[in-house]
């Protein structure tokens, strides 16, 4: 869908962006990561030329995006920065008509698609009238969202989206943004410093260091096969967590067996395609002894301890190193 | 005039010329700043997108701003004349700076995030300036209109320097004439003006986005509008151009004068004298209103008319001193007669054209002709007291209290302060009343008419004799105010109307009478 070719960018015989190259598949949200200065956010404005590349190629969908003007490339390219640059002026409606008007859609049409965004991003039709400043921090960069996704673009280019804001409301908006089934048709490259959130919300992570690339895969690959030291450094500090949060009930799934579980303690059922995080919470919510554990597939359930599922995550951990 | 007339009443009186000056005013305000605007905001937006630019065009429009009002006039003389053109060009370059600034302060202000989401959603650089930068910055940019409509308002009353017109002619025409209720009637319209624009325009400023939509398009209108006031065509009925000092304009022993005696009815122009000579030299007037002593006669070749009905009072000129001084500074009244009686007109007219036209100091002006009468004594450097010298802002009058300030210095143990060029016999008689100043040059005629202001028969008895006329106003003058005539210098420094030599021979006009046979000759 995305393709990367060479690219490369200076400012002042700075190379904020050296020579990489990499691919986006359709409907596959890549994330790219990596510590201020590293040439993430460059990378992606040269993708919608709000940053003239001065070397390589980028295509989208097999054309090269220098085919056409840059007011004709971005009007087909979804937007959203960190502090939402909702126009002030204009009410939440007009903020999100702002594209759709641009394309000259008459007045019914964008009615139907803002009330239709508003629903799915569960904002009140009340707001329609606000102004930005009347809104939540949250509130606004959902109608920030809403309003890159206005005009329904294939391709979404998100800037630090969330970094404005507080724990709480970011993780809401993380969960809500998994759900979204709109972003599930949209092929997304996202930047991103928050390792915990690439790895919640990427299929795919580069990991950018000095302008380079330094790794291009996917979250259970950089975590168990670090292509270097900086990966395994970057990583370092919230490594258990992000290990709970990658690897799936399914992925150890060889190596669990039913056992007898004697306690009256409470049970859960559990998907097998969770992550260990999840299972853990809601084990830890409720108290459970039993987590039984169900393959969607042919329903085979295993129902284990809480003991032995930590001690299967720490045998793969062992045959992942190994590998 | 009464001496008892209240404002109300000259207001009242005064009302064709208050309501014609007041439209002019307004309509020479909104002339510039529609054109400032015009200007300003596009190289506002400019110097924005070419920030490169934008120390060099904010530079320039902030040395505009510095240079002095009067200066900026006068150097628009030699170029675009006198009447509005060189009025609306100075007072639009003062409105400049605060609408460029503004417009670049706004623009530049509005916030990046923004401008990027506004170009990364497509918008191309024409709809991010009118539908983001703009309604953005608009609140920056109106607050700069509003600056620059005071400003304006202000300014405008100079205008009445270089004939424009505007409520700056009441306002000098009173200064000069010591008139209060003139000043008043033309600085309370003025400051009133000002007051309402700012207004109307905060009123503008907070109407919402939608409606601003409207006003954007409704201001143009008005600013046409109120522009047109000034445009409204003026009759020039007369074959000579005149212009008239403010302060001729409203003395008896002027303009009204010329009416009531000669019945002379040129339709003049105001305009400051500090222009006027230099004007009818250049052909853009033809008769004007001056001073017999003036270099400047002799400078641009001009012919004083012979004033043949007598209305112009003698203005012989002679120090005035308040009493107490006098008793403080006991040698102080003969030093200043050392000077009595030693400059005749010609004399004068010569020593004004060193300074006024061969631009020389009148400090070295006024040592040379000292030392050339054998009067000079080197300074003593005494500190018995301070003796302050006032002055007009006029050359003769600067070259005066350089000898009274030298031959004090050089004959007694005194020290001296001068303040010269206050801006009118008010400005000066105030300060000499008030203990500001201890002397200053004053003329027979200014004290009798600007002053003492006696009844209309009284002016026509005493204004014959010279003699008659220095005797009424050294009495009045210790009565009222405690102040003492010292002798007369020797000059008269009276008004008179003149006209460039070479036009008056070609017309055969000798006198004020014959100008008006001319005149009324079809």
């Amino acid at each position: 869908m995305i393709r990367v070719q060479h690219l490369s960018k200076h400012f002042c015989n700075v190379k904020a962006v050296d020579d990489i190259s990499f691919e986006v598949q359709e409907h596959e949200n890549l994330i790219l990561l990596g510590t201020s200065g590293c040439g993430k956010t460059t990378t992606l404005k040269m993708i919608n030329r709000l940053i003239e590349a001065d070397a390589g190629e980028i295509f989208i969908n097999g054309k090269s995006i220098r085919a056409e003007s840059p007011e004709e490339l971005r009007i087909g390219i979804g937007y959203v920065l960190q502090n939402n640059g909702l126009f002030p002026h204009y009410t939440v409606a007009q903020n999100i008509a702002i594209v759709p008007q641009l394309l000259k859609w008459d007045k019914k049409r964008i009615e139907k698609r803002t009330a239709e965004l508003l629903e799915k991003l569960r904002l009140s039709t009340d707001y329609l009238k606000a102004y930005p400043a009347e809104l939540s921090g949250g509130q606004q960069q959902r109608v920030g969202l809403a309003r890159a996704l206005a005009a329904n673009p294939a391709v979404l280019l998100m800037d630090e989206p969330f970094a404005a804001l507080d724990n709480v409301t970011r993780s809401k908006i993380h969960a809500e943004f998994k759900a979204l089934d709109e972003l599930k048709r949209k092929t997304i490259i996202m930047v991103t410093h928050d390792v915990q959130e690439a790895f919640e919300l990427g299929d795919r992570i580069c990991l950018m260091d000095k302008g380079k690339i330094v790794q291009d895969g996917t979250p259970a690959e950089l975590l168990f096969k670090p292509q270097n030291d900086f990966v395994k450094e970057f990583l370092k500090e919230q490594r258990l967590l992000l290990e709970f949060k990658t690897i799936t009930v399914k992925s150890l799934w060889h190596l669990l067996s039913n056992e007898e579980i004697k306690g009256m303690g409470p049970g859960i059922l559990v998907n097998y395609k969770v992550d260990l995080w999840t299972v853990f919470e809601r084990a830890t919510l409720s108290n459970a002894e039993r987590l039984n554990m169900m393959n969607l597939e042919n329903k085979e359930v295993k129902t284990v301890s809480f003991e032995s599922l930590t001690a299967a995550f720490y045998q793969y951990k062992k045959q992942q190193a190994h590998e | 005039m009464n001496e008892q007339q209240s404002l109300w009443e000259f207001m009242r009186q005064q009302s064709d010329k208050l309501a014609e000056q007041t439209l002019q005013h307004i309509g020479l305000t909104f002339i510039s700043l529609f054109i400032a605007v015009l200007i300003g905001l596009p190289l506002g937006i400019f110097i924005s997108r070419r920030k490169q630019f934008s120390g060099g065009v904010l530079g320039v429009a902030g040395v505009l701003q510095t240079i002095p009002s009067i200066a900026l006039l006068g150097f628009m003389i030699p170029v675009l004349g006198i009447g509005p053109k060189p009025a609306i060009t100075a007072l639009l370059l003062y409105a400049l700076l605060p609408i460029i600034r503004n417009t670049y302060t706004g623009i530049t202000g509005v916030d990046a995030a923004v401008k990027e989401a506004a170009v990364a959603m497509g918008m191309s650089k024409w709809q991010v300036l009118f539908k983001v930068e703009l309604p953005l910055a608009m609140p920056v940019i109106f607050a700069g209109i509003r600056t620059a409509t005071v400003i304006t308002v202000g300014v405008a009353t100079l205008a009445s320097y270089i004939a424009a017109g505007g409520l700056g002619e009441f306002i000098f025409g009173g200064i000069s004439l010591n008139n209060t209720n003139m000043i008043l009637a033309g600085a309370i319209p003025a400051a009133m003006l000002a007051i309402l624009f700012d207004f109307l325009l905060s009123r503008l400023q907070k109407l919402d986005s939608k409606k601003l939509k409207t006003a954007a398009i409704a201001l143009p209108v008005i600013l046409i509008l109120l522009s047109s006031f000034y445009l409204i065509p003026k009759t020039y009925a007369t074959k000579l151009k005149a212009g008239f000092t403010p302060e001729f304009m409203g003395r008896q022993d002027g303009n009204l004068g010329l009416q009531s005696k000669y019945g002379l009815h040129i339709n003049p122009v105001v305009i400051s004298d500090a222009v006027m000579y230099k004007a009818a030299y250049q052909k853009q007037l033809d008769v004007i209103s001056g001073y017999s002593t003036d270099g400047r006669l002799k400078a641009y070749g001009l012919l004083v008319l012979e004033d043949d009905k007598k209305i112009f009072p003698p203005y012989y000129a002679a120090p005035i001193v308040r009493e107490d001084a006098l008793q403080k500074y006991p040698d102080l009244e003969n030093t200043l007669n050392l000077l009595a009686g030693k400059i005749n007109d010609s004399t004068m007219t010569a020593l004004n054209y060193q300074t006024d036209y061969l631009h020389q100091t009148p400090e070295r002006v006024a040592k040379n002709f000292l030392i050339h009468n054998k009067l000079f004594k080197p300074a003593r450097n005494g500190n018995a007291g301070i003796i302050r010298i006032g002055s007009k802002i006029f050359g003769e009058q600067y070259i005066l209290a350089n000898m009274y300030s030298m031959l004090i210095r050089g004959y007694t143990d005194y020290d001296v302060s001068t303040k010269t060029g206050l801006g009118g016999t008010k400005i000066c008689f105030d300060a000499l009343t008030n203990d500001q100043i201890d002397f200053y040059p004053e003329y027979t005629g200014t004290g009798l008419l600007a002053i003492l202001n006696p009844p209309a028969k009284t002016v026509d008895e005493l204004t014959l004799n010279k003699d008659a006329t220095y005797r009424y106003v050294k009495d009045e003058f210790d009565k009222k105010y405690q102040v003492k005539w010292l002798k007369p210098i020797g000059f008269n420094n009276t008004y008179a109307l003149m006209m460039r030599a070479e036009q008056a021979r070609k017309l055969n006009i000798k006198t004020i009478s014959d100008l008006k046979r001319y005149l009324d000759s079809k």
